[in-house]
């Protein structure tokens, strides 16, 4: 369990990185907290060849707002986007995933940008900014380009990102004003903490009348990429997302979804579940929405 | 190639040239002669490598050395917190002893952060770190009675 040789730099200046990206020769992969890059490297899962560390690019890390949204600096660490306040309240669905997300010690380590471009089929933050129908800027020397975040994650561990590129920055949504707003994020995992076999996040926002004028709903763990459950978002907009009709619209989400067996649970757990946890993601983002001093 | 490495341990500034790819705890372990912190899974799953890295809990077998050039790294031959130990200790929170360096720099993170956890705090500080003898009752026990001892240290102190 060790990893193989590899060259390693920190470069001074997030330009110096991309020049480094650019470089022809061995495989060249960013890092910032490492917190998945370096298991990869232990089992010889990944191989790189070099290590451009990005950790200490003051640039590349923190938390304000710009562009109509917020703007998440990639090499942020999870555990200060935690206790951001701004977060919390400009990005409640982003804020809910992040105690999900590993343990104390790996969230003191990891990023919001590194878990995002790693692209795990089950990661809470890449599933609450897909909800929030976020988008990316990555930067090379050809120049930063933006995309939404739906094009930027095309595959299970796998990105739009070409070889000289890196993810700098995750754009978020303003969240809408004048609504009470909810966000939940419920998992099925085998200890708190663990990898998700699935996982749920909503988002909902209610006007004063009690009736549901925003709603983001996805699930993790069921399909390559998080899918976004946009026709039961449809159904439940203009209702009052009462239980059944919870329960009703989230079943919409079963057609999107491309399980699979593995050691952690089967295909068909995984269908029959998945449904029924974004329910209760949702029924949980309600009750925040309607009580919101909680 | 090795590379040149400047690390704060336990207080003292180390310098070393390093593989980049050696682990902050075999460096630690094997370099260092501080065996203290344990190691386990190598891959982020046992908790059992947790070292402070500036002040906060980190696994060490997450980290290169190279890494943490230019940082601060406490280890629990660093933890100066006899409060803690004997909290530890008059429990029975430890068994094998495989996991308590882990658990020792959990509650150290915990503690430094929240000096009035719940049960509930107490228990996810330490979710991330695994005790093979699952004595884990006595060791939420522990850092409970450590933290009332700490504040009651504090008002008199
Ligand atoms: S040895 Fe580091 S987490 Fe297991
Ligand atoms: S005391 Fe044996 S592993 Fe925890």
């Amino acid at each position: 369990m060790k990893a193989a040789p590899f060259e390693y730099v920190r470069p001074a200046s997030l330009a110096d990185a991309l020049e480094l990206l650019a470089e022809p020769g061995p495989e060249t992969r960013i890092i910032a907290g490492g917190q998945s890059l370096v298991p990869m490297m232990a089992m010889r899962l990944a191989r790189p060849g070099r290590l451009v560390d990005i950790a200490g690019l003051d640039a590349l890390a923190g938390i304000g707002r710009g562009d109509g949204g917020i703007v998440v600096g990639a090499a942020t660490v999870q555990a200060e986007a935690e206790r951001s306040p701004l977060l919390a309240a400009e990005a409640p669905l982003l804020a809910a995933a992040l105690p999900h997300v590993g343990h104390v010690q790996t969230r003191n380590r990891g990023t919001i940008g590194g878990s995002v471009a790693h692209c795990d089929p089950a990661a809470e933050i890449l599933l609450a900014a897909l909800a929030m129908r976020a988008e990316v800027e990555l930067a090379s020397v050809r120049g930063p380009r933006r995309l939404a975040l739906r094009d930027f994650a095309v595959g299970a561990m796998m990105t739009a990102a070409e070889d000289d590129e890196m993810l700098v920055r995750v754009l978020l949504p303003a969240r809408p004003a004048g609504l009470a707003i909810g966000a939940a994020v419920r998992e099925v995992s085998a200890r708190a903490g663990d990898f998700a076999v699935l996982a749920a996040a909503a988002e909902i926002g209610l006007d004063e009348d009690g009736v549901c004028r925003h709603l983001r709903l996805a699930v993790g763990g069921a399909s390559p990429v998080p899918v976004t459950a946009e026709a039961a978002e449809r159904a439940l907009l203009g209702t009052r997302a009462d239980t059944d009709a919870v329960r009703e619209a989230t079943r919409l989400v079963a057609p999107l979804l491309e399980p699979w067996d593995d050691q952690r649970a089967s295909a068909s757990y995984r269908r029959r579940v998945a449904p029924g946890l974004l329910a209760r993601a949702l029924e949980t983002a309600a009750e925040r929405a309607r009580s919101p001093e909680e | 190639m090795p590379v040149p490495v400047t690390i704060s341990v336990n207080g003292r500034a180390v310098s070393d040239t390093v593989e980049p790819r050696v682990t902050l705890v075999d460096f630690l372990r094997d370099r260092l002669g501080l065996t203290g912190t344990h190691v386990g899974c190598e891959q982020g799953v046992c908790g059992a490598c947790s070292v402070l890295l500036d002040g906060v809990p980190v696994r060490s077998c997450l980290l290169f050395a190279v890494q943490a050039g230019n940082r601060s790294v406490t280890t629990v031959e660093g933890l100066d917190d006899a409060i803690l130990l004997d909290a530890f200790e008059e429990t029975h929170a430890m068994q094998c002893g495989y996991c308590t360096p882990g658990m020792l720099i959990a509650a150290r993170g915990l503690l430094s952060d929240t000096p009035d956890p719940s049960e509930d705090d107490i228990r996810e500080a330490i979710s991330g770190t695994l005790c093979r003898c699952t004595g884990y009752v006595q060791i939420v026990e522990a850092i409970a009675l450590a933290a009332t001892r700490l504040r009651q240290d504090e008002r008199h102190g």
